[in-house]
């Protein structure tokens, strides 16, 4: 290691020798300020991952003393031709789809809004931020309240519109809706602030050329906004998919999966085997192949988004 | 149409009252989790739900003191050690990921390595694995290094969850930074220390805001890894209010609104007082030179 630092005669640091110097070599720059980062993420995130994954290989239970055996890929085998977890995803990929759609169009909405400066836009911005900074302990436990067929106020004032009770959780479809529901108010804030970031940065005399051209707002809103807001709403979509899918609180606390199993996620799903039923290595093994799809997904929407950009220019 | 778009000028009092309207309508259920902090047990249950009512401060009290039925003398809950706990806890890791994180931000973006899209990729992905996956490793690891229950052991934890998209937005800012400043600081021999402290982190600012502000609110609610990491000392709010929901009789919506609303309280002014930054923030990363 002193010889890398020495041979590097352009350096002063070297010439003052030891470790400390050899530590501070300008050419070690970027992997010294990068290490107290990665110690942190190695520890507490990249460790854990792999210790689970070599759980995934064995057919540890975490409520049971037994010496785990060796299984190779049963529980990959296993997880990949039960039914069952065909049907989660399909549940998650319906309420993810939804739910992100929901934000996207909500956030959208409440961006072209407040892109204006008003008298006192401060303070109505913080109505709407305000979901965001709710729990989803609370949000679940209350959205639960507003759902309840005799107490909740939404069954109060739709029943106010119909004759037959209203039992919005009673149905696979309503419960599905009552989610995507609470999770989309709680976070199109989020792809608001994103969007609003891009309406801002359109330069205004872009604007007042359409105006002379006499560019109808359709195509003004294509050509103009649009390009401005696309990447920032790109990054929206990119990352309340990733953090939807893993939604697992609101579900859990307002309808538990059910009725029956038609809102079980894949993240509730988890937590059932791996807390209730205590398959510890199979639900790591689920987790793996989540994961798995989960970078696909990122990988082939970083991809699109990549040629688009090259196509632009 | 067009004229909503091309102005993103002034509007006047009119276009207040609409906005205000249109928050008013996407607040309605924090309004009504606030309200019912102020209700008896009996009106917070109601039939028709009840939107005008005697107001009682009787939820305020029964978060920091209980009332004991056998003696009739009311005991204080633990609940003033909860919050600040979880004010530190936050506030101590949003801070050290932030630190951490900028000093990575700028090493990828100023001394890309070789192969540096993938390591950032790796970075991302530790934000992808459900939580649930890694939970009992990290308990395990909680428990042999003795670090289960205390402070550095959540701190270090929410750190680590923190780091990435600390890194993630921090990086996208320096990006947009021209580097020719830097560049002409140096040729008039001003060390890199000072080209970091007082070329690049000054013309950051609103964006580290930001960051902070985006990762307060992540990390201020966090429950499952604080239901199975904190003890007893080190309990955050977000674990009391889910210990308030069970019991035979039911949720205590009143009791539970309550801790919801002081909850609410101190998240709420720091995105006040930062509002600005969060807002010049996000747009720092877009604007194109």
């Amino acid at each position: 290691m002193a010889e890398l630092a020495t041979d590097n005669l352009g350096t002063q640091g070297a010439a003052r020798g030891g470790f400390g110097a050899w530590l501070l070599d300008p050419k070690r720059r970027g992997a010294l300020l990068v290490t107290p980062a990665i110690t942190i993420l190695f520890v507490m995130n990249i460790f854990p991952l792999m210790w689970s994954f070599g759980l995934s290989f064995f057919n540890y239970k975490a409520s049971s003393p037994r010496v785990p055996s060796f299984r190779g890929l049963s529980n990959y085998e296993r997880v990949l031709t039960d039914d069952k977890t065909w049907e989660r995803f399909q549940t998650t990929a319906v309420i993810v789809g939804s739910s992100v759609l929901l934000q996207l169009i909500v956030g959208f909405l409440l961006a072209l809004m407040f892109a204006k400066a008003f008298p006192l836009r401060r303070i109505v911005l913080m109505l709407v931020l305000t979901p965001m900074m709710l729990s989803f302990v609370s949000v679940g436990v209350f959205f639960k309240l507003f759902y309840e067929p005799t107490f909740g106020i939404v069954s109060y004032v739709m029943n106010l519109f119909t004759t037959e009770k209203f039992v919005m959780l009673g149905s696979p479809a309503g419960a599905i809706a009552g989610i995507v529901i609470a999770d989309a108010w709680m976070w199109s804030p989020f792809v608001m602030l994103l969007v609003l970031a891009g309406l801002v940065s359109v330069p205004k005399y872009l604007y007042e050329a359409a105006e002379i051209d006499r560019a109808s707002s359709w195509r003004t809103f294509w050509t103009i906004t649009f390009p401005y807001i696309k990447s920032l709403l790109l990054l929206a979509i990119l990352f309340r998919t990733i953090e939807t899918f893993k939604l697992f609180d609101i579900v859990y606390i307002i309808t538990e999966g059910g009725p029956g199993s038609s809102t079980e996620t894949i993240a509730v799903f988890l937590y059932r085997n791996a807390f209730q039923f205590f398959q510890t290595s199979r639900s790591a093994a689920l987790a793996y192949i989540v994961l798995f799809i989960v970078i696909v997904l990122t990988n082939l929407y970083l991809y699109a988004v990549n040629r688009r950009a090259q196509e632009a220019n | 149409m067009a004229r909503k778009y091309r102005e993103i000028g002034k509007a006047g009092w009119g276009y207040t009252a609409i906005t205000s309207v249109v928050g008013f309508i996407y607040f309605f259920p924090v309004l009504w989790i606030i309200l019912t902090a102020f209700k008896t047990r009996t009106d917070a249950l109601a039939v028709p739900p009840k939107l005008f009512f005697t107001p009682t401060l009787e939820n305020f009290t029964s978060v920091f003191f209980r009332a004991s039925i056998t003696t009739g003398t009311s005991q204080a809950t633990d609940m003033g050690l909860y919050f600040f706990n979880s004010i530190f806890i936050a506030f101590t890791s949003v801070g050290l990921a932030l630190i951490v994180g900028t000093l990575a931000a700028y090493a990828f973006s100023r001394y890309p390595l070789r192969g540096n899209d993938t390591y950032l990729f790796i970075i991302l992905t530790t934000r992808m694995m459900p939580p649930i996956v890694v939970i009992i490793p990290i308990f395990l690891m909680f428990r042999l290094s003795g670090l289960a229950g205390s402070y550095w052991g959540i701190i270090l934890l929410y750190t680590a969850f923190n780091i990435p998209f600390s890194i993630w937005l921090v990086k996208s800012f320096f990006d947009e930074l021209n580097p020719e400043i830097e560049d002409a600081a140096r040729m008039d021999g001003a060390s890199e220390r000072r080209v970091f402290f007082r070329f690049c982190i000054p013309q950051i600012l609103a964006g580290l805001s930001a960051t902070f502000v985006f990762g307060l609110i992540l990390t201020w609610n966090e429950f499952l890894f604080a239901l199975l990491l904190t003890g007893v000392e080190t309990r955050t709010v977000p674990v009391a209010m889910a210990r308030t929901l069970g019991g035979e009789v039911g949720v205590d919506y009143g009791l539970l609104a309550a801790i919801v609303t002081l909850f609410l309280v101190p998240i709420f002014f720091v995105t006040f007082l930062l509002q600005n930054q969060l807002l010049r923030g996000v747009t720092f990363g877009t604007v194109k030179k």
